[in-house]
């Protein structure tokens, strides 16, 4: 066994014990210890799906002395690695963007507390991606999930307790019925391993035994997992949520937390349940109304949102809807397609929050619309970042938004009694997308019409820019820093690489997928 | 108004109502409870709401004492009528239909549920899918292979280790969250830390040097410690192991901290001595257990002795791992309890 092959174990177990470690660390530590601990497993990563590309195969890796049944197992892929890494990524970059607002929003001497829960939120994230057995997957979805709220409430401002109040219960909840899910896969099959547990699985659907409790099995994961990632009739704890945290919190919570509980499910369909019994039992259509119904109304709401950052929020519903609606269409391009969009949109979202922290430091840390007229003038690179993420969630070419929109056009193709659904919902979505995104967008580089009024000289950007000293000066918040700007320019590129070198993501997606079964 | 029952006050259906309506508290009259001095209220005299509201057998009097010592943190409520919010008539239907529609899908969830435990195989039948070569060789192979007497144990610790380690994950960062959300962090001289810190501090409720309490503890609670002790080293030889011995020894340490208070409390355990019990506990953890999956999964030789199965030194790893556990479940049980009671430990 080479090196390499170890490096999945050695992510989550670094990761973990940067948390621990960060309990007896002050808040400065804690961070760079947290950084580090990002930046190691985010290269370890890469170097799994290095490997498993070159190689072509996938493998499992022992965790301890005991083989497959007996033992825990994790296993590591070219899909796998290929999540990893983006999350890695993206986290770097929500928590290297959001360092000053977290040292403000954050009581002082909470803030090693913060950073744990950075890092152990890293490492559940990386357990799910790699765990190859139902109960870790349950464990770390429980770490995931008080991660969460951790991370939301330490803001410690009433709507941002309150929220995650409302984000336990609903989570709980999932976890609940993804528990039960388990204990009765248990009971039909014997194994908490995926592999034996699928081939079980396999031979009761041979035999025709257990209807009853493998639909209840498929449907109480399901509905679990997607309560927990926010689908559309779940989703009321997302705005509240993703609007009061603080922004690396809604950046990972958006871009992240929903994604992990996604892949997962995906993992469950595909090496446990087996797809063709998941399509067989009409849950992936259940899953595509709620999807497609998620897509329209997530778009609505966020229309009539007049609070910016709830309006994001919202859109992620949206965007969430356009994933379980790829995993509804039940063919093997809709789920690539969905799990490109899994990646566009994390990559998407944490921008967008990340950006628009920059625009609100120039209103006055105000977020409503009239505050952040000609904000983007006030702060260039902000308003650049928001503009180029609200474009690609709008599907503009050469943006990752439109390689994914078009990956669900191509796939709703193929399977002829969804298409015509998908291709009416996606169009309607779509305008409604660049309806409520596009709106803020104009209203960024609009002057406000008081200061078009007041204004003597006739350069407009003279004006705005004194119109900015002077409310530079009423914020409570600093100029946007350079780490701000790093992240918000790393994102823009994160998304043109997806955008622009999509085909060789997809082509490795459509492997990895193929390496599930 | 209809006829009453002349003894109606002190009826049961009267008590209950009252509790119902939130109106008294059950727990009122059986608990010895001293009102902090009103300011104002210079006379010194203590209430005991419970023997008054017997006295005077109105709820009036109960809820006007009530009112009383709650009255700093109600005063912007004051002026509004509670059930303002409800009063409009689509409100109430919108709330009666969604608990008549929430009744109904709890129903039908559990119906569902049962319906599948139904269909599910009998419990004890041999020839369950459970009943397979995983269990067999959990119970057959159990002791040669990991060395410990207690299955149970040689399951967690050992065969699933993996899982384990994210448990006492579990626990530490519950705990952190509940630091995040209760510790005060004293300020010197921050006004709004010092009334956050005073509400918190719910020690002039307790009765000061309870001797009954302080004599029993001196009984029970080094009885209490040794057992839980005993439980986390048994581990791996009979029922018991880190979680529920530590369990147990935090009960201990919380029943010392009752009767003693937090100073005495304070001399042997402090944030600092938990933070680093809980460090090294889970770095100790984490190393051993690292250790065993790299060796484990790279097919090298551990080259750590199993013992004799059935002596306390025995099983390898898994007593120093019972004993990592149980510190850390220990710390996190008393954590919990010391900020919920001051905000701090």
């Amino acid at each position: 066994m080479s090196l390499v092959q170890n490096f999945p174990f050695f992510s989550i177990i670094l990761a973990m014990f940067s948390g621990i470690l960060s309990s007896v660390l002050d808040g400065k530590k804690a961070r760079n210890v947290s950084l580090a601990a990002i930046v190691m497993t985010t290269v370890m990563s890469a170097a799994v799906l290095h490997f498993c590309v070159r190689t072509g195969q996938s493998y499992t890796y022992m965790m301890g002395h005991f083989p497959a049944p007996w033992g825990n197992e994790i296993r590591a892929g070219v899909l796998e690695g290929q999540t990893a890494v983006l999350f890695g990524v993206v986290m770097f970059l929500a928590v290297v963007g959001g360092m000053d607002h977290t040292a403000m929003d954050v009581e002082e001497s909470k803030q090693n507390l913060f950073y744990i829960m950075i890092d152990l939120m890293l490492s559940s994230l990386l357990a799910l991606i790699y765990t190859n057995d139902l109960f870790t997957a349950y464990v770390f979805v429980e770490i995931n999930t008080i991660a969460g709220c951790g991370l939301i409430m330490i803001r410690q401002i009433g709507r941002s307790l309150s929220s995650a109040i409302r984000y336990m219960i609903m989570s709980q909840l999932g976890s609940g019925l993804f528990l039960i899910g388990l204990s009765l896969l248990y009971d039909v099959t014997g194994h908490l391993l995926m592999s034996p547990a699928k081939e079980a699985v396999a031979a009761i659907e041979a035999a025709g035994l257990y209807e009853v409790p493998m639909l209840v099995i498929m449907a109480v994961v399901s509905v679990g997992l997607a309560i927990k990632s926010g689908l559309y009739p779940f989703h009321y704890w997302i705005p509240d949520t993703y609007g009061y945290a603080t922004p690396t919190a809604s950046a990972v919570l958006s871009g992240l937390v929903s994604k992990g509980y996604i892949f997962l499910l995906i993992k469950i369909f595909y090496r446990v349940l087996g797809r063709e019994n998941v399509i067989a039992s009409q849950i992936v259509n259940v899953l595509f109304v709620f999807g497609l119904a998620g897509m329209l109304m997530g778009s609505v709401h966020a229309i009539l949102e007049r609070d910016t950052r709830r309006m994001i929020a919202y859109s992620s519903v949206a965007q969430i809807g356009y994933i379980y609606m790829g995993i509804g269409l039940g063919t093997q391009a809709g789920m690539v397609a969905a799990l490109f969009h899994m990646f566009t949109h994390s990559a998407t979202k944490a921008l967008l929050f990340i950006s628009a922290v920059g625009l609100y430091e120039v209103s006055g840390d105000r977020k409503d619309f009239r505050s952040l007229q000609g904000s983007g003038y006030r702060n260039p690179l902000a308003g650049i970042g928001f503009a180029v993420g609200s474009l690609s969630m709008v599907g503009f070419p050469m943006l990752s938004g439109f390689i994914s929109k078009l990956l669900f056009a191509t796939s709703a193709l193929q399977s002829p009694h969804k298409m015509l659904p998908t291709v009416i919902a996606l169009a309607i979505s779509t305008i409604l997308n660049a309806v409520y995104f596009l709106r803020l967008v104009i209203t960024l580089y609009t002057i406000p019409e008081a200061e078009n009024a007041a204004g003597k000289g006739n350069d407009k950007r003279q004006r705005v820019f004194v119109a900015a000293k002077g409310q530079g000066e009423a914020s409570a918040f600093p100029a946007s820093s350079r780490k701000l700007r790093l992240a918000i320019v790393s994102f823009i590129l994160l998304n043109l690489v997806l955008g622009l070198c999509s085909q060789p993501i997809v082509n490795q997606i459509g492997n990895g997928l193929t390496m599930f079964e | 108004m209809s006829r009453r029952r002349d003894d109606y006050e002190s009826s049961w259906w009267r008590r209950f109502k009252s509790w119902v309506d939130g109106e008294t508290d059950l727990l009122a009259e059986g608990m010895e409870i001293r009102i902090p001095q009103v300011p104002g209220d210079g006379n010194g005299e203590t209430k005991q709401p419970g023997s008054q509201a017997r006295q005077a057998g109105t709820d009036g009097e109960t809820r006007q004492l009530g009112s009383q010592a709650y009255q700093a943190g109600a005063d912007d409520g004051k002026d509004r009528p509670p059930h303002l919010f409800y009063e409009s008539r689509g409100i109430r239907w919108f709330r009666r239909f969604y608990q008549v529609m929430s009744v109904l899908l709890c129903l039908s969830i559990i119906f569902v549920l049962l319906w599948t435990i139904a269909c599910l195989p009998a419990i004890g039948n041999a020839g369950n899918p459970d009943n397979n070569e995983v269990s067999a060789r959990y119970i057959e192979k159990g002791l040669q292979e990991t060395g410990a007497v207690n299955i149970v144990t040689g399951m967690i610790l050992d065969y699933r280790a993996f899982d384990t380690f994210g448990e006492s994950c579990v626990l530490f960062i519950a705990s952190c969250c509940v630091l995040v959300l209760l510790r005060i962090d004293a300020k010197d001289g921050d006004i709004q830390t010092r009334k956050r810190l005073e509400m918190a501090d719910d020690r002039r409720f307790e009765p000061k040097e309870d001797i009954i309490l302080q004599k029993c503890a001196c009984v029970l609670v080094p009885l209490i410690l040794v057992f839980g002790i005993y439980i986390v080293l048994n581990g791996h030889l009979s029922p018991g192991g880190g979680f529920s011995g530590g369990a147990v020894l935090g009960s201990g340490l919380i029943l010392y901290l009752n009767a003693f208070g937090f100073q005495k409390t304070e001399r042997f355990f402090t944030e600092k001595i938990y933070r680093r019990i809980t460090l090294c506990a889970l770095t100790f953890y984490c190393m051993a257990k690292s250790y065993s999956f790299f060796t484990g999964a790279n097919h090298l030789k551990s080259g750590i002795p199993l013992g004799t199965p059935g002596t306390i030194l025995s099983s390898g790893l898994i007593l120093p791992l019972n004993i990592c556990v149980g510190l850390v479940v220990a710390c996190t049980m008393y954590a919990f309890y010391a900020l919920f009671r001051k905000g701090g430990m």
